[in-house]
């Protein structure tokens, strides 16, 4: 029997090669994402991302237990770490904060390095949650490396992204930076408990106010005035905060149902297929470059573009008419 | 084209909670290019098992400091094995009395190392382990 086939009947061990192949790129992977895609499209992809430190893999903990024990929903978990950028090697340290999930077989957790890639994702993790959305996993989280302002790859990949923040992590300023906080489709506010915890959600409320404006009714001269805002899309969907203290489980109910909420406002506003379409459609349009330039690069005498490369690197011409060189082709 | 890269698991069954060791391996590991999955101290045989199954390493690393050797490792063999995972490698890092590397090794144990191992020593090894 195939790997993709014994994946389709549940063996885990098919499933853990497989994601190996794929993570790898190796010539069996690739076919069996083809013959795995017909299968793909039912899961919930949730996005778990933050600055490092503020709990992401304990909250992933949490929330995975909360799954298991409210909605007895089959949980993946795609673990991302970053690899060191002069050895290739890493240390992927999540499934620390994850044992409480050991035992339990609707758990399946799965760490991966970044391999060179800059955006908080491993290049793979799509491919990667193909597979386990094939295999039958219907909440698959990613956690990706611990992000700063810009790791926002996670959003074009996941349904719901959650941000996760912690009391003490910065000021309205780091708040009203474009970046992260804007991929929120639920904020999460960890460690709860710590003191400062106020001033977070109140930074927090009012950049989601400033992205999103709601009326505000205030007085002004003994008279009641009403501010008016701009029109908003009557589908606009407004981050929730949640707080949560993800060592002790507290908040997962409230996160849950957040979750829930935006899934079904994906639903309802369509954004779940918009953004279905834009995921597959930038998929395909980074394999059609591969292959374009693949083909087309088997065209070139290497010599030739030896050459170019040549003047390019003394100065004599600039990449761009190299470029140009190339692609009109100067026979020689 | 293919990125296949060594993927180890080090962990630390039984109950003793000196990871000192575990840390500098997994550390010395990475150095070497490998990708190590850590998985912290205190774990059962089960969690390393199934832990190794899930993450599809090609090597395991143990680290034993408590004496309990000849009970955890022919336990964790005998899953790796139930799961179909016969080809993955088991190195055992910590206290081990001489008298008992024999045995070990007999189990399946593929290289044991005691207190002043190098790291260059354990990377070359696991590198041959996984020599296809």
């Amino acid at each position: 029997m195939s790997l993709t086939q014994s994946l389709l009947e549940g063996n885990r061990l098919a499933l853990a090669r497989l994601l190996t192949q794929v993570e790898n790129d190796a010539p069996g992977g690739r076919e069996s994402l083809m013959e795995l895609f017909p299968h793909t499209g039912r899961a919930h992809l949730i996005g778990v991302t933050g600055a490092p430190g503020t709990g992401k893999s304990s909250l992933v903990n949490q929330l995975a237990l909360a799954y298991r024990r409210n909605a007895d929903k089959k949980v993946a978990i795609v673990a991302v770490d970053p690899s060191s950028p002069f050895t290739g090697g890493a240390v992927l340290g999540d499934r620390v904060r994850m044992r409480d999930l050991s035992g339990d077989e609707g758990v399946f957790i799965r760490s991966m390095a970044t391999r060179g890639s800059l955006g908080g994702i491993a290049q793979k993790t799509a491919s990667v949650v193909q597979v386990f959305d094939a295999a039958g996993y219907e909440i698959i989280i990613i956690e990706t490396v611990g992000a700063g302002q810009s790791e926002v790859d996670v959003a074009r990949l996941a349904h719901t992204t959650i941000v996760v923040e912690a009391p003490g992590m910065g000021d309205e300023i780091q708040a009203i930076k474009a970046g992260i906080l804007e991929i929120a489709d639920v904020l999460v506010i960890n460690k709860a408990d710590r003191p400062g915890v106020e001033n977070t959600e109140r930074a927090l409320r009012s950049t989601l106010e400033l992205a999103h404006p709601t009326k505000r009714v205030f007085r002004h001269h003994g008279k009641t005035m009403e501010l008016s805002t701009p029109d908003t899309a009557p589908n606009l969907w407004i981050p929730s905060i949640v707080k949560t203290v993800a060592t002790e489980g507290k908040g997962m109910d409230e996160l849950i149902e957040a979750i829930a909420k935006h899934a079904a406002h994906l639903h309802q506003s369509g954004d779940r297929l918009a953004r279905d379409r834009a995921r597959l459609e930038s998929e395909l349009e980074a394999l059609l470059q591969t292959a374009l330039i693949d083909r087309f690069m088997e065209t070139i005498p290497q010599q030739n573009y030896e050459e170019i490369l040549r003047n390019v690197v003394n100065r004599n011409i600039s990449p761009y008419e190299a470029v140009k060189l190339l692609v009109n082709g100067n026979p020689k | 084209m293919t990125d296949k890269k060594i993927r180890v698991l080090v962990a630390k069954p039984g109950l003793d909670g000196h990871d000192r060791g575990a840390k500098v391996v997994a550390r010395a590991l990475r150095d070497a290019g490998m990708e190590v999955i850590y998985t912290g101290l205190r774990q059962t045989p089960e969690m390393i098992a199934e832990a190794a199954l899930q993450e599809d390493v090609d090597v395991v690393g143990l680290s034993i400091l408590s004496g309990a050797h000849m009970a955890l490792a022919p336990r964790i063999l005998e899953l790796l094995k139930k799961n179909g995972q016969d080809q993955v490698k088991v190195f055992i890092g910590g206290i081990i009395p001489d008298e008992d590397m024999p045995r070990l090794k007999e189990m399946g144990i593929t290289g044991i190392y005691g207190p002043g191992a190098s790291t260059d020593e354990i990377i070359r090894d696991v590198r041959e382990a996984v020599q296809p």
